[in-house]
């Protein structure tokens, strides 16, 4: 077995240094993909409570993502994370768009409307029908009631192309934390996990029948099941014949 | 030689075209449109736009509400807040900043696809996985 641990902060920053510095600082990335062994996220350290670990399904998003034309438009559904934005902008090349549902979550709640949410996703995401080829859902649809979860799936599917992807993490348990995580890219398979308070906890766990109901209109591409239970699924959406 | 920087103060409120041969700075409200086409627009953290911006190089620290269009750079500091959509060949959104919209950089000298440095594995075929055989008790594909 064969274990990848990285770490955040200065240490990550001396890793990744490193690693242009040496070819067998990659090594580790490549027993990983080549032994089918996921990375369990850890702690760094008492004054980070940042988390690195390696992602293969974003290896292959980015991989998929890479393969379509440079003028691929790519949804967030988190936060705005300027690394982000430059590691797809000028090393992707596609356009970004930026939806922080997790803003959203926190503000209907902040204003006593949770119930509202579902109308309120309906049409939120302002783009024509078919016109995305990627998105980031991240670990949204934990925070989402199910009413609100199946109306953000329906526009997903609304929005994304044929053959276009989503990736999406999905909680094993419930968590009373209030925390919600910004995903860093590190690298093209690795994620780092930084966390802000949130007005809201974890509370909305889906099964794999939940999911495969939600997303019906799209196919499972890969899904990664990591040692904390945490689902991670990219879909594409089906190309009509 | 100095010189001036033109600004716009914190209690100056204007509705409609600006435009100028000159980096300016804005402090105060605009509402309408800022051209400003081979020079810096710098939104204070008190300025209060709505607006669209096109500039050599935009730099937000206060709040936009508008398109911003620069030749060369949009810069969107910690305190900054921009809701529109961002034209720009480079982007730097700080941490802690508000952005709500798009983001095309528009990039013209694209690098070459192999350029992006891929796990040779990935070269695999594109076929979807089945929903069988976990694998090695770490971590199965369902």
């Amino acid at each position: 077995m064969s274990i990848v641990h990285k770490t955040g902060g200065l240490s990550g920053l001396v890793t990744r240094l490193g690693r242009q510095n040496s070819r067998s600082d990659d090594e580790p990335s490549r027993v990983a993909e080549a032994s089918s062994v996921v990375v369990e996220p850890r702690t760094v350290a008492a004054t980070s409570a940042e988390t690195v670990y390696a992602s293969k399904t974003l290896a292959r998003f980015l991989d998929l993502l890479f393969a379509r034309p440079n003028d691929a438009e790519v949804m967030d559904l988190g936060p705005v994370i300027g690394s982000n934005i430059t590691f797809l902008g000028e090393r992707v090349g596609c356009k970004i768009h930026v939806e922080d549902i997790y803003a959203d979550i926190d503000r209907h709640i902040h204003q006593d409307r949770v119930a509202q949410l579902p109308e309120f996703l309906t049409g939120r995401l302002r783009v024509r029908p078919s016109s995305i080829d990627a998105v980031l859902g991240w670990d949204v649809f934990d925070y989402l009631p199910p009413m609100a979860a199946t109306t953000l799936a329906s526009e997903l599917m609304r929005i994304l192309r044929p053959g276009g992807v989503f990736l999406g993490f999905f909680g094993a348990r419930a968590s009373d934390d209030p925390r919600y995580t910004k995903f860093f890219f590190e690298d093209e398979s690795h994620l780092r996990c930084r966390y802000y308070p949130s007005a809201c906890t974890r509370r909305w766990v889906l099964q794999n029948r939940d999911i495969n109901i939600m997303f019906a209109g799209l196919e499972v591409f890969e899904t990664v099941l990591l040692k904390s239970g945490v689902r991670e699924i990219l879909f594409r959406k089906r190309i009509l014949s | 030689m100095h010189e001036e920087k033109a600004s716009i103060g914190k209690s100056i409120v204007i509705n409609g075209e600006l435009s100028g041969s000159e980096d300016l700075t804005i402090e105060g409200r605009v509402d309408g449109k800022i051209e400003l086409r081979d020079h810096v627009l710098t939104v204070g953290s008190n300025g209060r736009i709505k607006a669209q911006v096109s500039a050599k190089a935009i730099v937000v620290l206060g709040q936009v509400t508008g398109n911003l269009n620069a030749t060369e750079k949009v810069d969107i500091k910690e305190t900054g807040s921009v809701e529109g959509d961002v034209v720009a060949p480079r982007v730097a959104i700080a941490d802690g900043s508000h952005f709500k919209g798009s983001i095309d950089m528009q990039k013209k000298d694209q690098p070459e696809k192999g350029v992006f440095s891929k796990p040779e594995s990935k070269s695999k075929s594109e076929t979807p996985k089945t929903d069988t055989a976990p694998v090695n008790g770490e971590f199965a594909r369902v």
